[in-house]
């Protein structure tokens, strides 16, 4: 750098975030007297458009080269402070931010202290700032697909939003139908429309657009590459039914040597009945057989008459040989929605599910209101009884300690649909027994009052236990529902034949192992972590990976919907100009200073460093290179160096933060 | 009367926090308003595997009373497997220092992810006590 350093400090406010702990103007005071320093100005919110003026005007008319910006998280607004110093004529990578909010108002009691800290955290940026370059970012080319992982209504959504856009969408599903949660549903809150006439045809509008290639009875395997040009594969599992063959028609089904079903439904959670050769719903899409060999007597023996085969006739769609298949994609985004998980209400072992028949969770009893559900949307008892009272019990696994602290957000209104539904269909009285009622949202109030006032009996009050232990005569035979109502002081036992409980919205068990695949973040109760919850709530730290739906936190259909849009739309624009400007951190080597030894060689996750054996010095590939610096650190002789992460950079922000 | 003085000093920390776990979990600490020491003050590199052994010697000699080292898990590494650098440098480099005479709490590593706001916090408050336990590192130039 041959030009001295004319640096600009501007030191934010934030409000009062930064201003009530911090003591701003003696830090402007201070950076004043640093080394190199033009000008520190001071302003209340350095990232309005008054604030990235008041950077524009120093560097124009001052003649600043070096910028240095004390606010909040560069992960917020680094992008904001060099878009501003770009439009001002100045490389964007003479820009440099120090976090004092979310590293020193935020977290410091002590003014005095934190003023101090402040300090030596400017001290350390106008130390590195001054060595700064001038850097260009790299175009790479990117592809236009996107691989949507999750067929459930977010990735539906998503899909066809997108594939309207003009895009080829990849959308995974791992069951053997798209749908979802919300195929299983009879209606929806707070319209009561039925959930099937208003996603089924979304489904059927999936399967017939020509930008959407469905992989049904898939699961994506590995992702490779980055944004823009990601290398996924993915296993389609064998159906055993060749889906371009298959037209849906059931034969198959109805002649399996299986006179009735018998093995229980898994889309039905159980309380309907399949056979080995089977179609989840009579909607599914796409709407193809599929063969559990779990319990298929060909594959178990080898002896079946193969009655299935016959009735398919000419068709000549099973196919007992199928054999899973790994198909290779290239796409330039992913969006994930891969939805929620419900939970395990047999944790609670107070509330007997799982031991007690009449106790159900209640995503069956969606099932058991579902007009194609396994009773025809009648509310039967396991045992054949139509139930005469019922108890619906809010929060189960949310806003409890022992489980989840995050409260669901949806089941207070799923409990009140499901209220309503069961009083419409059998005339029982209906207990709900909430902790507090929760539901904001367009017409969810007004849904409550109107379900208060279809005479529901309301308790406020956590239930302690659902028992069939009888205490009076009226009690036997029954399940007894035990609560404290605290608006009126009393332990109430409540006899009822149903008990339905309105479980947590949980993260995917497997939630792990995606997020390990593409590289993203949990937050700590098991959801994908957005970049920003407000700025960039569908973004995720990893550039070119999006989130829709409940993988994200729980959230109703109208919200999945819009999210889904969101991811869409953000996928759409991100790569809408064929090329995207990728960071200027990689890593480079002087040759002159490189002894050929090899160690970084190995070193490198990517494989981007090689071995020139002309000239015995090892050379770096900027397209492979990611800028991770691991063989940065590890060079003996100090000939690789990291952009924006230079040594001396480095070693003068060490000094800066010990500065005071 | 150097007993007083070192009750008077503030340990100083340097932590190297990789940008993509660590460096998220102490913006999370930020946003849930966790009070922590201002002793620690954090330099952020792209992965932890960036950090030469030579930036934390360079920072117990400009006056640093203990350096923390912090990452992503193993098996999360945004580079795959940068971590696992980080920690062999750490091993090597924590034998080298105690044979110097640094006392064992000078030198800490730890995984903190994205969504351990309140582990960063708990290592920092820590991390600090043990320093300041310890007392001001005292270099004698190599005597």
């Amino acid at each position: 750098m041959t030009e001295e350093p004319k640096i600009g400090v501007y030191i934010c406010d934030c409000g009062f975030n930064i201003a009530s702990v911090v003591n701003v103007p003696e830090v402007v005071d201070y950076a004043k007297g640093l080394k190199g320093v033009a000008v520190a100005r001071e302003y209340k919110y350095m990232c309005s458009s008054p604030g990235q003026e008041m950077i524009q005007k120093d560097l124009r008319e001052m003649g600043l080269n070096r910028v240095v910006v004390a606010s909040c998280s560069p992960h917020l607004h680094e992008a904001t402070f060099r878009r501003a110093a770009e439009a001002a004529g100045a490389n964007p990578f003479l820009v440099h931010m120090v976090n004092i909010r979310e590293q020193v108002s935020w977290v410091t009691k002590d003014p005095r202290r934190a003023t101090e800290k402040a300090k030596a955290l400017v001290a350390a940026g106008v130390a590195r700032v001054a060595l700064h370059s001038p850097l260009e970012r790299r175009s790479v080319p990117v592809r236009s697909e996107i691989l949507i992982v999750g067929g459930g209504i977010a990735g539906i959504q998503a899909a066809l939003t997108a594939a309207e856009a003009g895009r080829h969408i990849y959308l995974v599903e791992r069951e053997p139908s798209i749908g979802g949660h919300m195929a299983k549903f009879d209606k929806t809150f707070p319209t009561l429309d039925c959930a099937a006439c208003i996603l089924t045809p979304k489904m059927t509008a999936v399967k017939n657009h020509p930008n959407i290639t469905l992989l049904s009875y898939s699961d994506v395997v590995s992702v490779d590459g980055f944004v823009g040009n990601f290398k996924v594969s993915v296993r389609r599992k064998p159906r055993y039914v060749d889906e371009a063959k298959c037209v849906g028609c059931f034969e198959c089904i109805e002649q399996c040597v299986y006179k009735t079903a018998k093995f229980p439904s898994e889309f039905d959670l159980g309380l309907g009945k399949r056979k080995p050769i089977y179609i989840p719903f009579p909607q599914a899409i796409p709407l193809v057989a599929v063969i559990d060999p779990g319990t298929c007597i060909e594959f178990k023996t080898g002896h079946c008459k193969q009655t299935c085969v016959d009735a398919c006739g000419d068709r000549d769609a099973i196919d007992f040989h199928q054999k899973e298949q790994l198909v290779d994609l290239d796409v330039g985004t992913i969006i994930v929605a891969t939805g929620f998980h419900v939970f395990d209400a047999s944790r609670m072992t107070n509330y007997g599910y799982g031991k007690l028949p009449g106790v159900y969770n209640a995503l069956e009893v969606e099932r058991l209101a579902a007009s194609n559900g396994p009773t025809g949307g009648e509310f039967v008892l396991r045992d054949g009884r139509k139930p005469k009272a019922v108890a619906i019990v809010h929060c189960v696994g949310s806003r409890d300690e022992h489980y989840n602290t995050y409260c669901s957000k949806v089941c207070c209104m799923y409990s009140l649909k499901l209220a309503h539904l069961v009083k419409e269909r059998t005339g029982a009285e209906i207990y709900n027994f909430y902790i507090d009622m929760r539901t904001p949202g367009k017409g969810y109030e007004e849904f409550y009052h109107r379900l208060i006032a279809e005479n529901l009996h309301l308790v406020r009050g956590k239930v302690a236990e659902v028992t069939d232990i009888a205490e009076a005569p009226a009690e036997e035979g029954r399940l007894v529902v035990v609560a404290e109502d605290t608006l009126l002081g009393v332990i109430r036992r409540v006899p009822v034949d149903m008990v339905i409980l309105s479980v947590a919205i949980e993260p995917q068990p497997d939630r792990e192992d995606v997020r390990r695949m593409l590289n993203m973040s949990c937050s700590s109760e098991g959801f994908f972590l957005e970049k920003h919850p407000k700025l960039a709530p569908v973004s995720t730290m990893s550039d070119g990976i999006f989130i829709a739906g409940t993988c994200q936190g729980p959230k109703d259909i109208p919200e999945t919907v819009a999210q889904a849009e969101a991811a869409a739309a953000e996928a759409i624009a991100l790569t809408s100009k064929g090329s995207i400007l990728l960071e200027p951190n990689l890593a480079s080597i002087e040759e002159g200073l490189c002894s050929g030894c090899q160690v970084c060689i190995p070193l490198c996750p990517y494989n981007a460093i090689e071995l020139d054996r002309e000239k015995m010095v090892a050379r770096i590939s900027d397209v492979l290179c990611k800028g991770c610096g691991v063989c940065v650190a590890a060079c003996p002789s100090g000939a690789i160096s990291q952009r924006m992460f230079e040594d001396d950079q480095l070693l003068q922000e060490i000094e800066g933060v010990l500065s005071r | 009367m150097i007993e007083m003085q070192k009750q008077e000093t503030e340990p100083r920390i340097v932590a190297f926090v990789c940008n993509w776990c660590t460096y998220i979990a102490a913006d999370a600490a930020g946003v849930a308003r966790a009070r922590y020491a201002p002793n620690v003050r954090l330099i952020r590199t792209m992965c932890s595997g960036r950090v030469d052994p030579q930036f934390i010697l360079t920072a117990f000699e400009k006056g640093a009373d203990g350096v923390l080292l912090c990452g992503c898990h193993p098996r999360d590494c945004h580079y795959s497997a940068g971590n696992y650098k980080t920690l062999r440098r750490y091993t090597l480099l924590k034998k080298l220092l105690s044979q110097m005479g640094f006392e064992d709490d000078r030198l800490r590593l730890e995984w903190i992810s994205a969504s351990e706001a309140e582990k960063f916090r708990k290592v920092v408050d820590d991390m600090t006590e043990r320093v300041r336990k310890l007392g001001p590192l005292e270099l004698n130039g190599g005597d």
